[in-house]
């Protein structure tokens, strides 16, 4: 259920950015989901790429400051409304969601979203009472 | 504890200032040899006989390093040129540098000052003494090493830089002791954690400490990542170079070779004699020096002298405590003193930044603003926002406590600041004064 998210501590500089994306393009690695948290005076770029551990270590040996955290990606009906039920569902139980952002892909019609939260295991159970599909991590990897 | 002359190193107070006294006459006689102090001392009508106890050196006027500027290239020599067997010259930015001659007894005194600090760090013949500071006209590299080979040492003069080699060198040679600067000391040690390497890997027993201020914090901390001791070196060019002050480890403090040297603290703007225990500035007359004696030089370091004379290693020399900073180091930051040196101490104590720093000052609508720039260590970013933010009000926090002034903290990549090797610049100062 869970998926590997890479995030990766980036100073304000246009160059960090070329420099990431050309380390992952050495490796053949590819960006499923990506998002960048940007404050006044420097980013956290969180993406979902098709081999985690592989990424994690190119980017430390290229010495950028890297982290692993564990999200969870739900399946979203492609309809107006169709997030917000999601999120009601945890919000309903009173689930925090730190922040969370699209895949670039759909699935069979349906968007994919990655929901970063505190307490990964109760919100895969108020989920999947809701009826909210949640993606195996080979999937997510692969989509 | 070992000593290297035990019979001066162990003279009793009294003896001490019955052979300064003397010794200040001679330096006075010989110092009134040089262009310079022929005029000074002549203006004041000062001469070996003004001087009838210690107390009467008080008479005599400061010398300072702009006075040693000015008198660039030759006008502070006491003896014919043809004497000097060395000089020594710093490499000053602003104006001109400040020359230092020695002619061959110099050389021999500052060796055994040299020997004596080794020996009371614990070296003997047989060790091997890696000496990671610059030679050169630089006095760092040099200093030491003469007093090392005099010792009966192994001395590898590898100089500073090229840390792989150093490292290779550690390995190679079974490396003892260690003359490095603490800035230095801490990117070699990040580079041996790189290599997947530990101090278990080599024989260093001994860290010598010299050329720049650093804190408390930092020695610990370097104490830690080698396993070893970290002895304090104090010396400056104007007085040979490193050798004046060494710590025997048995207290706090560094003796400072008082039959060598006369040394005074004053407050660094009145110039008023201030006694032992108060902080100021450090002034020192040399007693032995043949080719340039100086009176009276203040050094622009920072510190206070202990107020006991007494120690367990045997040694009744005065010990002059760690450099708090220089009076040029200073900078005046809102109208409060601050020192590079505390906010070191501070992002020492903080496990989530590493050991490079920077201080940015500029100003913004009249008032200063000052930014410290700090590495993150990738160990410690778990990839939160909030946790980088919390970092941040930390070291903030830690700061105004400390220097009474809030800070921006600029958290960096690992790696973004420039690796401090020998003499760390840390200051970048953009106020228009
Ligand atoms: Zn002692």
């Amino acid at each position: 259920m869970r998926v590997k998210q890479i995030s990766v501590f980036l100073e304000n500089k246009a160059g960090r950015l070329w420099e990431l994306t050309e380390t992952l393009r050495e490796k053949e690695l590819n960006i499923r989901a990506l998002s960048l948290a940007d404050t006044s005076d420097f980013g956290i770029l969180r993406m979902i790429v098709n081999r985690p551990e592989e990424a994690f270590d190119a980017l430390k040996e290229k010495g950028f400051a890297a982290a692993v955290t564990e999200v969870l990606a739900v399946e979203v009906p492609d309809r107006p409304g169709g997030l917000a039920g999601v999120l009601k569902a945890l919000n309903d139980d009173g689930v925090n969601v730190e922040y969370m952002y699209a895949f670039v892909e759909k699935k069979a019609g349906n968007a994919a979203v990655v929901i970063r939260v505190e307490e990964v295991e109760r919100s895969v159970s108020v989920l999947a009472a809701a009826g909210v599909t949640i993606l195996p991590a080979d999937e997510v990897y692969n989509l | 504890m070992n000593y290297w002359d035990r019979n001066i190193e162990t003279i009793g107070r009294e003896e001490l200032a019955a052979l300064q006294l003397q010794r200040l006459k001679e330096t006075v006689a010989r110092a009134l040899n040089s262009p310079y102090y022929r005029k000074v001392l002549g203006d004041n009508n000062l001469s070996p006989d003004s001087i009838r106890s210690l107390d009467d050196l008080r008479r005599f006027p400061f010398t300072a390093k702009d006075d040693l500027r000015a008198s660039y290239p030759r006008a502070l020599l006491a003896v014919d040129r043809e004497e000097v067997v060395r000089m020594h010259a710093s490499s000053g930015t602003t104006g001109q540098s400040t020359v230092v001659y020695h002619n061959l007894q110099d050389l021999e005194n500052w060796t055994g000052l040299v020997a004596r600090c080794l020996v009371m760090a614990g070296a003997t013949r047989g060790d091997v003494f890696q000496n990671m500071m610059s030679y050169g006209l630089f006095t760092g590299g040099i200093g030491l090493h003469y007093g090392a080979e005099r010792v009966g040492m192994m001395v590898i003069p590898i100089g500073g830089g090229n840390t792989h080699r150093q490292i290779q060198f550690f390995q190679d040679f079974g490396t003892t002791i260690i003359h490095i600067t603490p800035s230095y000391a801490l990117h070699v040690s990040d580079v041996i954690r790189d290599l997947g390497l530990s101090p278990d890997d080599f024989r260093l027993r001994v860290l010598i400490f010299g050329a720049e201020p650093y804190s408390e914090a930092t020695r610990e901390k370097l104490e830690q990542l080698y396993r070893v001791r970290a002895l304090n070196c104090y010396g400056l060019s104007e007085m040979n170079g490193p050798g004046v002050a060494f710590e025997c480890g048995m207290n706090e403090g560094m003796h400072v070779w008082e039959d060598s040297y006369i040394v005074e603290v004053i407050d660094p703007e009145s110039g008023d004699l201030l006694p032992p225990g108060d902080e100021g500035e450090i002034v020192f007359t040399t007693l032995t020096r043949e080719a340039m004696p100086l009176i009276r030089y203040r050094s622009r370091d920072l510190a206070r002298l202990y107020e006991r004379t007494d120690c367990s290693c045997g040694r009744n020399f005065r010990r002059l405590s760690r450099i708090i900073g220089r009076t040029d180091d200073m900078l005046i930051v809102r109208g409060v003193n601050v020192f590079p040196s505390q906010i070191e101490h501070e992002l020492m104590r903080i496990p989530e930044v590493g050991t490079n720093y920077q201080i940015l000052l500029d100003r913004v609508e009249n008032l200063d603003r000052m930014t410290v720039r700090v590495e993150i260590t990738g160990r410690t970013f778990h990839g939160e926002v909030g946790e980088l933010r919390l970092l941040k009000k930390k070291i903030e926090h830690a700061l105004k406590e400390e220097i009474l002034i809030t800070t921006e903290i600029e958290l960096m990549e690992p790696g973004a600041l420039p690796p401090s090797q020998g003499k760390a610049k840390r200051v970048i100062d953009n106020r228009e004064m």
